[in-house]
């Protein structure tokens, strides 16, 4: 069994695989890559490093799209 | 298409170096479905539409966000900071929006008060000054102050947007004077944002002169959505030609239109 870490995503306590990249988690989640824009621990990461960043116990992850609003 | 508009020769509405042919802005929030907000929004004409930065939801479709809906090579996406009450958190929401990869331009709000979403404008300056500086093009959603509206335009913003009316209240202009104040003194476009309950409202609004209007709940809020954004669209057109065609003086006494002259004995 893979070893998994607490981390905070939106705001919700999640279980996830211990060295997973932000890449990895979109993917677990289902989301694509290009329609969410993810902040890690208050940091924008950008697309292309998205693979680059992996996550550690406590982080806290936000993913944000647009929605109606005025 | 001929509109009353092309016949006193108008100049488009330019923001932040980009020109367009609507001087309607609207929302895409609170309509009853996306069919209806998709049709509404191609009635009122308009080609810029805002939206805003939220979480995704985790625990549904995937298919919530907005941009499902709306076309980005068609429609001219604006962000907003709604529901941002700091300048910290307007900032951050400014980020995220522009890191969704559309454009550099933001509707920067920072609200104040709960009950009537006023701006908090100490706020919204702060938040201006550090945005504009990051090379935002900022639109910023201001009370109807002449001294706040020429404070943005100092800190750079692209464009500044007095209310009408607080956000959602459809009370209409409340002070066509001070929005009539802030734009003959502005250089930058004045775009009048939120209070417009219905097209008499959006018409005398542009009678005053400014450069466009920016409205959601009018059009979303209205028994039929999609007729409303037509009438928008006229009552933006209808108002700013009369602006341009130059209303006459205002008298408190009458004066005949029909000759005193020839009149039988």
């Amino acid at each position: 069994m893979k070893h998994t870490i607490d981390i905070v995503i939106n705001g919700q306590p999640r279980a996830v695989a211990q060295g997973a990249t932000l890449l990895e988690l979109l993917a677990d989640l289902a989301l694509d890559p290009r329609a969410v824009v993810v902040e890690h621990n208050r940091h924008i990461v950008r697309r292309p490093a998205l693979a680059d960043v992996r996550v550690a116990p406590g982080d806290a992850i936000e993913l944000v799209h647009f929605v109606g609003g005025g | 298409m001929t509109t009353a508009v092309d016949l006193v020769q108008d100049t488009p509405f330019s923001v932040g170096g980009r020109t367009f042919q609507s001087r309607l802005m609207v929302g895409t929030g609170k309509y009853p479905d996306n069919d209806t907000m998709v049709r509404a929004i191609e009635a009122s004409g308009a080609e810029i539409v805002t939206v805003a930065v939220r979480r995704v939801d985790l625990d549904r479709s995937k298919h919530s966000s907005v941009l499902h809906h709306l076309d980005p090579k068609r429609f001219f996406l604006l962000a907003n900071t709604a529901g941002c009450y700091t300048a910290t958190d307007a900032v951050r929401y400014a980020r995220l929006a522009r890191e969704a990869g559309f454009n550099d331009f933001v509707k920067l709000e920072v609200i104040g008060d709960e009950e009537t979403l006023l701006p908090d404008v100490q706020g919204l300056l702060e938040a201006a000054k550090v945005l504009v500086k990051e090379g935002f093009k900022v639109l910023a959603y201001t009370n109807e102050d002449l001294v706040t509206a020429l404070r943005l335009e100092d800190a750079g913003c692209a464009a500044v947007m007095p209310l009408a009316s607080p956000i959602g209240s459809g009370l209409g202009l409340l002070n066509p004077f001070s929005v009539r104040t802030i734009k003959r003194r502005l250089r930058v476009p004045v775009v009048v944002d939120a209070g417009v309950g219905t097209a008499s409202d959006a018409c005398v609004t542009m009678e005053q002169g400014v450069d466009g209007i920016l409205m959601n709940t009018a059009i979303a809020a209205a028994r039929d959505p999609v007729a409303m954004g037509r009438a928008m669209r006229l009552a933006v057109e209808a108002g700013r030609a009369a602006f341009l065609a130059g209303r006459m003086p205002r008298r408190e006494v009458a004066l005949p239109s029909s000759p005193t002259e020839g009149m039988l004995d």
